[in-house]
């Protein structure tokens, strides 16, 4: 009897054991643990070379350069989650900077700027919702349209000259700390979005229902889920927060130039692939992207720290983002080999 | 009477009536459009989109796109061009050739990202196109190759006469031609149309989608490896921004020929008089005082609203087989 108890014992430490080991072992190999582990690597990396990483000023102003694209990814995550895609969001910018440039010019205050600056983005994306669910057109076709059709307002109009007069408060926004801090407020204001859009995502049916048309809208719509509806205020949430960033960002620069945010729709959507959400919709969840967000942006900081080209960068994003795809899917790859393996020894 | 509604109801026949009435209401504002030596201009500089359009026609036919193309064409440009700079003795049909092999390998990697790698094509390609273009500035450092770089002969390539015609709209005709043999005539042409109409039953009759995938995109990709070459000598100048943007007029000829931008149905033809409708277009704004800065304006327009007709006769058309199965 006694001898039982304690082989009991021991086994259940053996499983307690081997239980503590997987669970490292499932966290480190899910995305997130991986994003979090390269992000602490980079860390390491920058900081041995340039003492300039490592510096609560540095660290804290280098958000003014990705803040904006993050927020960019957060309405980004809804449309892809449900399997659509949207490439025309640097040219809502591009639509919405020139509407405030146009009203600040006629001597709006900030306030008003500011609401025709998201309205615009609001509209546009309804016009690009309109298309595609209405119509039925495919997302990447309507978009890829609608983006000349939203930049080349701005550059009809514009041609080589700029807006650049703004009120002197409207500066605040893209520019400005959050009082007696060296904590910028773009940084805040995307914290509190971020944790507003992981409300919804996580804790609201309407997050719910993203996954489910994502998996299969055909069978979310037999389920009672407002396919169309959701899709639609997809595409309006997009357009909006990209009208929120036009603000930001044009506030920020002070000046509203036909080719604002170009190719910001790319950086976007790989924050969004990269933060392990899903090309084909369904699967991923905001926490990933948020890592990713950091990941990518203190990357191009530190890589700008070390004297790397602008020109460096973009190829190192347009490589994060097919390698973001090709992973999982060489990972699963090797999964399902290493199982067929098991099971022709067994 | 009714032979002639038939007639109409084919998209390019209608496409080249809007043409014709198009030139006709440009020539009317501004005499002197229709000239010879204008519209041999024109037929010269909608050439290049011709061939690169045909190259994103087999890929959206697959359902697919390519946002690629515009960086394969700076690239294999700007390789041809600095090969010319530095060797200029080296024949001109040799540069024309690698510059060819450049895009199709360029292309090939696209390819083996959908094929093996389940990469859907928006995303290898939308990072490609950032890829293929940085490495153009890497490639160049940054500089241009301009005229006096380059060889007489390598600048006179696309220009030099045969039959009245420049080089380059003989290299358009006889690429459309041979890609209309190849997409009507040949096994692997009907395949690709096979995976656009239905994947799955084009799986089950025995159709590779890798390998579909892996012929269209490097035919794209040797396509654009062509483009590149005439783009550099045309203009006589290789840039690092030489044909940014260019991917959405190449889907606009697809979308205005008649293409159905989610697979399975479209034709050559079709693709060809959409590319002239837009060179026309484009070529036109200047003549009557629109600036060009308008272009991507009413490019876009066009394809909004070339889009929006498709669907609307796209679902007309099922209506009326609907109601034909209801009687």
């Amino acid at each position: 009897m006694e001898t039982n108890k304690t082989l009991a014992n021991e086994s259940r430490l053996v499983d307690e054991n081997k239980g503590l080991k997987n669970k490292i072992i499932s966290i480190i190999t899910r995305w997130e643990g991986m994003l979090a582990l390269i992000i602490i690597g980079m860390v390491i990396v920058f900081s041995n070379i340039t003492p300039y990483f490592l510096d609560y000023f540095n660290l804290m102003n280098a958000t003014f350069t990705f803040m904006e694209k993050a927020i960019l990814a957060l309405p980004m995550i809804f449309v892809i989650l449900s399997g659509d895609i949207d490439i025309s969001v640097a040219a809502i910018i591009a639509l919405s900077s020139f509407a405030m440039g146009f009203g600040s010019s006629l001597g709006l205050g900030t306030a008003e700027i500011i609401i025709i600056g998201i309205l615009v983005g609001g509209l546009a994306g309804a016009f690009n919702g309109l298309f595609i669910i209405k119509f039925g057109i495919p997302p990447i076709a309507v978009t890829l349209a609608s983006l000349s059709l939203f930049r080349g307002i701005s550059q009809a109009i514009l041609e080589d000259q700029a807006f650049t007069e703004y009120p002197e408060s409207f500066s605040y926004f893209g520019q400005g700390y959050i009082k007696g801090t060296l904590i910028p407020f773009e940084l805040v204001f995307f914290l509190i979005l971020a944790a507003g859009f992981a409300y919804v995502l996580h804790k609201t049916t309407y997050g719910r229902k993203l996954y489910a048309i994502g998996n299969s809208s055909t069978a979310a719509r037999f389920s009672g889920v407002p396919v169309d509806r959701i899709r639609f205020t997809n595409f309006v949430l997009n357009g909006l927060f990209a009208g929120v960033v036009a603000v930001l960002l044009t506030s920020r620069i002070g000046s509203t130039r036909p080719n604002i945010a170009q190719g910001w729709e790319l950086e976007a959507i790989t924050l969004v692939v990269l933060g392990g959400v899903s090309i084909t919709g369904g699967k991923g969840n905001i926490v990933g992207v948020i890592l990713s967000i950091f990941l990518i942006g203190y990357l191009k900081f530190g890589m700008g720290l070390i004297n790397m080209s602008a020109k460096v960068m973009i190829i190192t994003t347009g490589f994060l983002l097919i390698l973001a795809v090709l992973l999982p899917v060489m990972m699963d790859a090797i999964k399902k080999g290493n199982k067929l393996r098991f099971q022709r020894k067994t | 009477m009714n032979s002639i509604k038939e007639l109409l109801k084919k998209r390019e026949i209608t496409l080249i009536l809007l043409v014709i009435i198009l030139t006709a209401a440009v020539n009317m504002r501004a005499p002197g459009f229709v000239a010879g030596e204008n519209i041999s201009r024109i037929i010269n500089d909608t050439s290049i989109l011709i061939m690169v359009a045909i190259g994103q026609f087999f890929v959206i036919l697959t359902g697919g796109i390519d946002l690629s193309v515009g960086s394969i064409i700076a690239f294999s440009g700007m390789s041809a061009s600095m090969i010319n700079q530095y060797n200029p003795s080296m024949p001109v049909i040799y540069v024309l050739l690698i510059g060819t092999v450049v895009g199709l390998l360029l292309g090939s990697i696209n390819g083996l990202l959908v094929a093996f790698g389940k990469v859907p094509p928006i995303i290898a390609t939308l990072g490609t196109m950032s890829i293929y273009r940085g490495f153009t500035f890497v490639l160049s450092k940054g500089q241009w190759v301009t005229a006096h770089e380059m060889t007489e002969s390598y600048m006179n390539l696309p220009k030099g006469n045969f039959l009245g015609m420049s080089n380059l709209i003989w290299s358009a005709l006889l690429i459309s031609a041979l890609m209309i043999y190849f997409s009507r005539y040949t096994r692997s042409g009907r395949e690709i149309y096979a995976i656009g109409g239905n994947k799955t039953a084009a799986r089950f009759v025995g159709v590779s989608e890798k390998k579909v995938n892996m012929i269209i995109f490097s035919i794209s990709g040797a396509l654009c490896g062509i483009a590149g070459v005439m783009w550099t000598s045309r203009y006589a100048a290789a840039v690092n921004e030489t044909a940014t943007g260019f991917e959405l007029m190449t889907v606009a000829a697809c979308v205005l020929g008649g293409v159905n931008i989610a697979g399975g149905a479209g034709a050559i033809p079709g693709v060809i008089v959409g590319a002239l409708f837009l060179g026309i277009i484009n070529n036109a704004l200047p003549v009557v005082n629109f600036s060009p800065f308008y272009q991507m304006l009413i490019q876009g327009v066009i394809v909004l609203s070339a889009m929006f007709i498709n669907t609307m006769m796209d679902k007309r058309k099922e209506k009326q087989l609907l109601n034909r199965r209801s009687l």
